[in-house]
């Protein structure tokens, strides 16, 4: 896909994420629309994967780390037919492909069961791993948030990635500056995050997390780099694309009302 | 006088008898040395990953690892299996992704690093998730036998060894031991201890002296806590009317907790429990701490003697 393209299916995606949420009157919308360019960007142009065969053994993988965030993650896999669009009515319904929390056992194209932070760039680790012991050339991509990092286990996989040298293992850092309770400024700063990655023996790389230009040649980037994982840290904005969410604390884990949700698709492009 | 052996040994051979399919790697968290698959590691660097002192990372690894095909070990001490607890829940018994975990050093029997590196809880704890197999083995024998079957489980497992020397009960009898089925060890009718891990043998000890004051005891080595042998347990619980439980491991949770848990649907018959009664340990010899704890033989034909006295 080339770049509008793929604005366009950041597009939708959006759309799609505002109805899941308000159908659902439950789940994480600020969230979705932060990480929902790079995932669009990282499917559309660059992932290695068989919609019609989601359990392909040499796909590449995409580990959502924070599964929270799991409508982002629904809506591009349906845009990109690992399942439906009527699938994404199921989101938090009994039964329902659409989990409220990402899960690999519940949903095709899902690599990962996500829900509890800090723990997607371990299991990341693990398939880069097995990626090299299998002699493929697959990568294995992660997507944490900026909150996310506060785990400690991040920091134990971190070391650990760079100890073994896992150029097959990419991370993004969704740096929204907002997680469930308030500003990540107030609930726990992180200071210099570049640095701290970067001093953990990562390649790194900043970017604007909502310019698709500059998201796909981060991607290109990322897999120029061979000896060692790298991280792209994205700044964005929680809420991005629909106006009275944006960098909004309430709207990290909100539905918005059915006035809302009009507001919101009619910031996005839908006519009523 | 029996070949006296540590079940962790029995572990690291296992895993350098499983080197030959391709798939098996083993994961560290600098413990090697003492859980033993530092045998694996010399042999096999290229299918050994160093996670460092870092155990939650080591379970995840392990969880992307087995969701790719392969089959990981990862071992460090039981005690610190558990701070990664959380990731054995969410990230491999969750999406039952077959990983194996052993805790070594489990136990009051660990002995004078004292009570901050004495597991008494991990055998509940594993227990309480779904998909997990939890086996605590009593001798090098069964802990090697069952370490082998573990590829072929297609479910993730934890298992309990320990640090010190025991007598080795199974030395020829490889083929008798089978994850999930109880070995009868010795067979009577008046009451039945079921025990695991290092207290098989102190449950051996105590069987020979009921018996020589006339009570026909039935020794169970209950190695594997789940799935449950209750088809075993529903057997004795008939034929001996009466039932000991003996872990090194707390009274809360554990074996006597799962033997209870069974046989109160089924036939509540009196049973005792011989388990580390909801305390810490501390800091002194292997055999000095299962005095301490009252995990002795003594103790558990004293309980035998108790529940055979309650019965009707």
């Amino acid at each position: 896909m080339n770049i509008t393209e793929l604005e366009e299916m950041a597009r939708k995606c959006r759309v799609e994420i505002c109805k899941m949420v308000h159908r659902a009157q439950a789940g994480h919308p600020g969230g979705s629309l932060s990480e929902i360019d790079i995932l669009c960007a990282l499917y559309g142009s660059r992932l290695r994967v068989q919609p019609d065969n989601p359990d392909w053994e040499d796909r590449d993988r995409f580990i959502l780390s924070k599964g929270h965030a799991s409508p982002g993650m629904y809506a591009v896999l349906a845009e990109m037919g690992f399942i439906s669009h009527a699938d994404l009515e199921t989101y938090r319904v009994k039964g329902g492909v659409c989990q409220g929390h990402v899960d690999m056992k519940w949903c095709p194209g899902v690599d990962f069961s996500a829900g509890s932070l800090g723990m997607g760039l371990s299991y990341g680790m693990g398939c880069a791993i097995a990626a090299k012991l299998d002699g493929s050339s697959r990568n294995a991509y992660v997507m944490v948030g900026d909150g996310e990092i506060q785990e400690g286990s991040i920091w134990e996989a971190a070391m650990a990635a760079a100890h073994h040298e896992l150029g097959n293992l990419k991370l993004f850092l969704d740096c929204n500056r907002i997680q469930n309770d308030d500003f990540c400024e107030t609930q726990m700063r992180m200071f210099d995050i570049p640095a701290k990655w970067n001093s953990f023996g990562w390649a790194v790389k900043v970017i604007d997390g909502h310019n698709m230009s500059e998201i796909v040649s981060a991607i290109e980037w990322m897999d120029s780099i061979t000896d060692k994982p790298a991280v792209v840290i994205a700044n964005t904005v929680k809420g991005k694309g629909v106006s009275y969410m944006e960098d909004n604390p309430a709207f990290h884990g909100a539905a918005p009302s059915d006035e809302q949700l009009a507001i919101a698709l009619s910031e996005l492009g839908v006519n009523a | 006088m029996s070949r006296m052996a540590a079940t962790r040994d029995g572990y690291g051979d296992a895993l350098l008898a499983l080197a030959g399919n391709p798939k098996v790697v083993v994961l560290e968290a600098d413990l090697g040395k003492s859980t033993k698959s530092l045998h694996f590691r010399k042999a096999h660097p290229e299918r050994t990953v160093s996670c460092g002192i870092g155990e939650q990372n080591m379970l995840l690894v392990g969880a992307g690892l087995a969701s790719s095909g392969y089959i990981p070990f990862a071992s460090t001490f039981a005690i610190f299996t558990e701070r990664a607890f959380e990731q054995m829940r969410n990230g491999v018994a969750r999406p039952n992704l077959a990983v194996h975990l052993c805790g070594s050093h489990g136990g009051t029997h660990t002995g004078t690093d004292g009570s901050s590196a004495q597991s008494i809880e991990d055998l509940a704890i594993y227990r309480t998730l779904p998909n997990v197999v939890v086996m605590h083995p009593c001798d090098d024998v069964s802990t090697k036998a069952l370490t082998m079957q573990l590829p072929e489980l297609g479910s993730p497992s934890y298992m309990r060894t320990a640090r010190n020397k025991t007598p080795v009960l199974y030395d020829g009898r490889e083929s008798e031991i089978k994850i999930g089925k109880g070995i009868v060890v010795k067979e009577g009718t008046d009451v039945a201890i079921i025990a695991c891990g290092v207290l098989v043998h102190e449950a051996m000890v105590a069987a020979e002296s009921l018996e020589s004051q006339g009570v026909s005891t039935t020794v169970v080595d209950m190695h594997t806590l789940k799935p449950l042998d209750t088809e075993l347990i529903d057997k004795l619980a008939k034929s001996c009317g009466a039932i000991v439980t003996a872990e090194d491991h707390s009274i809360i949770g554990g074996l006597g907790g799962a033997v209870a848990e069974h046989l109160i649907t089924t036939n509540p018959i009196p049973m005792e429990r011989i388990g580390v009664k909801d305390r810490f340990g501390e800091s002194a010899g292997s055999d000095e701490m299962l005095e301490m704890m009252e995990l002795k033989s003594q103790h558990i034909s004293d309980a035998a003697k108790k529940a055979i006295a309650r019965k009707v």
